[in-house]
């Protein structure tokens, strides 16, 4: 605002949620989050340790402690299945995403409706889809490949990461700059030469935090595997509920797993925002 | 209407070629699957509704000047954003479900909300979390003078953000709204992991009674296809008709 800049007596016009616009927005950072999680989660489990303890029962938090390990593998194969399925849906989808600006209209057409179907559909109708319908093991030539399960519903995952990261390719592709192609083209560069020294390099920038934020919604995505069968951290929370049987633990055991997940996916969350505003072309 | 000659050449198919879909031939599968079509659609306009209704509830809050209600927003968009929506909804429907219950005359008990209640809660307020970002970046777009005019016209901050600010931001945040709508469409399916009765649940027992798995499940991915591209083609048409000539880019 230019009254501002004056050091002379200046009526300021009556500001409407001044205190809100003018200062900087406060941060959520992880730490409070986590703080919040485990302030509630203690709560819970002191307060039920309590009850606990007079009937002889072990408390609720050492219950947790005991299952850590194993929630913990769970966990750990949760992360390997998203980085194995955001590899493959990479390794995939930028081709695809290629083919979806390409010259030959039947190229561009099928490429474009592969991506729309499976961008389009459900994760976890993919996800059965995979689980039901890829055989339990592949034979090339003499060597049987087994495919268990959780391979299998990684490929079920990695199916929608490869059509948005082909969705991201093109639209960063569209998003340089014609004269860029115009330039290019007044150097002699052929069509190749200017895809993969001009634009693509650019576009690796602008496609980075978009990916990240694609990596973060895949983590959160990797229990619906549980719903086909996986043992990873949500099932194994299943398990460990129903073995304990105590109805008691159903709430600090459920906040227990999605604190894991809160701490794995915020820093990725708050790493692509800080990357984005870096990377703010204006 | 009577479609039993539609129905009979289903029935043809499955004689001829053995895709069997009996979804169209059997009246009771016709039935089952058609119900659960209805909920997964009742489910996702719920959805649909109260996320954007969360939404714009969640933006205002979040211009508010009171920093205990900013801050309980930030933490409730944080924590829906960054944990996996199936567990949530786990969470709610067992965790909290198991304190809400009460018992009948007969001594049953009996949970308060019903599993679609819950389902219909946890989603919306997981796309209402993306929601409240959506439309807070849609009302920071909205330019600073334009606020200013509001304020100048003497309008409260209320009458301003529903009058002005909001029919602005709301046109900008349109297309990024799309994407999260179609995103919570596709989301509903979880509700079958708390045995919702939509569609994926009423296909799943159709191919184990009829052993067709892959005719349904193609048939619900062609289905789900459709109803995503029905509300793309809805949304596409909302956001051309709000358009204000010459304010927005493009």
């Amino acid at each position: 605002m230019i009254v501002s800049r004056t050091d002379l007596a200046v009526l300021k016009p009556f500001r409407l949620g001044a205190a809100a616009t003018s200062s900087e927005p406060w941060r959520f950072t992880l730490w409070h989050g986590v703080a919040l999680l485990a302030a509630l989660a203690v709560a819970i489990g002191i307060g039920e340790a309590q009850a606990q303890a007079a009937i002889g029962k072990p408390g609720i938090i050492e219950t947790m402690i005991k299952w850590t390990p194993l929630l913990l593998q769970g966990f750990a194969l949760n992360i390997a299945m998203s980085f194995l399925a955001m590899a493959i849906g990479t390794v995939v989808g930028v081709p695809l995403g290629l083919a979806q600006i390409s010259l030959l209209p039947p190229i561009r057409g099928s490429s474009w409706f592969v991506t729309q179907f499976f961008r389009n559909s459900p994760w976890l109708v993919l996800l059965f889809y995979c689980m039901l319908l890829l055989p339990f093991e592949v034979r090339i030539g003499d060597t049987v490949v087994p495919l268990p399960g959780w391979l299998k519903s990684t490929i079920g995952l990695s199916l929608p990461v490869m059509a948005n990261v082909s969705e991201l390719v093109r639209g960063a592709v569209r998003s340089i700059p014609y004269t860029q192609w115009e330039a290019a083209e007044s150097l002699a560069m052929t069509r190749r030469q200017t895809l993969w020294m001009i634009i693509l390099p650019q576009c690796v920038k602008r496609m980075t935090p978009p990916w990240m934020n694609l990596y973060a919604i895949l983590t959160v995505a990797t229990p619906l595997t549980s719903v086909v069968g996986v043992s990873e951290a949500m099932t194994l929370t299943g398990d460990i509920l129903s073995s304990e049987g105590r109805t008691e633990l159903l709430v600090p055991m459920y906040l227990y797993l999605l604190l894991f997940f809160f701490i794995y996916c915020y820093p990725i969350a708050r790493a692509t925002i800080a990357l984005e505003k870096r990377f703010q072309v204006r | 209407m009577d479609f039993s000659p539609l129905w009979d050449w289903f029935r043809v198919l499955h004689a001829t070629s053995g895709i069997k879909l009996t979804i169209f031939y059997d009246s009771f599968d016709r039935w089952r699957f058609f119900n659960g079509f209805l909920t997964s659609v009742r489910l996702m306009g719920v959805c649909l509704v109260a996320s954007v209704v969360i939404g714009v509830v969640g933006a205002w809050i979040q211009g508010s000047r009171l920093r205990v209600l900013r801050l309980v927003t930030q933490g409730y968009i944080q924590f829906f954003r960054n944990t996996p929506p199936l567990v949530q909804l786990y969470f709610f429907y067992f965790a909290l479900g198991s304190y809400l219950k009460v018992t009948t005359g007969n001594g049953m008990s009996v949970p308060i909300v019903s599993n679609f209640t819950w389902a219909a809660i946890c989603l919306s307020f997981y796309a209402g979390a993306f929601n409240v970002e959506i439309f807070r970046a849609g009302i920071e777009a909205v330019p600073r003078e334009t606020m200013e005019a509001a304020e100048s016209l003497g309008y409260s901050r209320l009458k301003a953000y529903a009058y002005v600010i909001l029919p602005l931001a709301f046109r900008i945040s349109l297309p990024a709204l799309n994407n999260n709508l179609v995103n919570l469409v596709k989301t509903t399916t979880i509700a079958y992991a708390i045995a919702v009765p939509e569609m994926l649940y009423v296909a799943n027992q159709i191919w184990s009674d009829e052993s067709n798995v892959p005719e349904m499940m193609n048939v619900l991915l062609i289905v789900y296809v459709s109803l995503v591209g029905v509300l793309v083609y809805v949304m596409g048409r909302w956001e051309r008709a709000l358009r204000v000539p010459g304010y927005m880019p493009a």
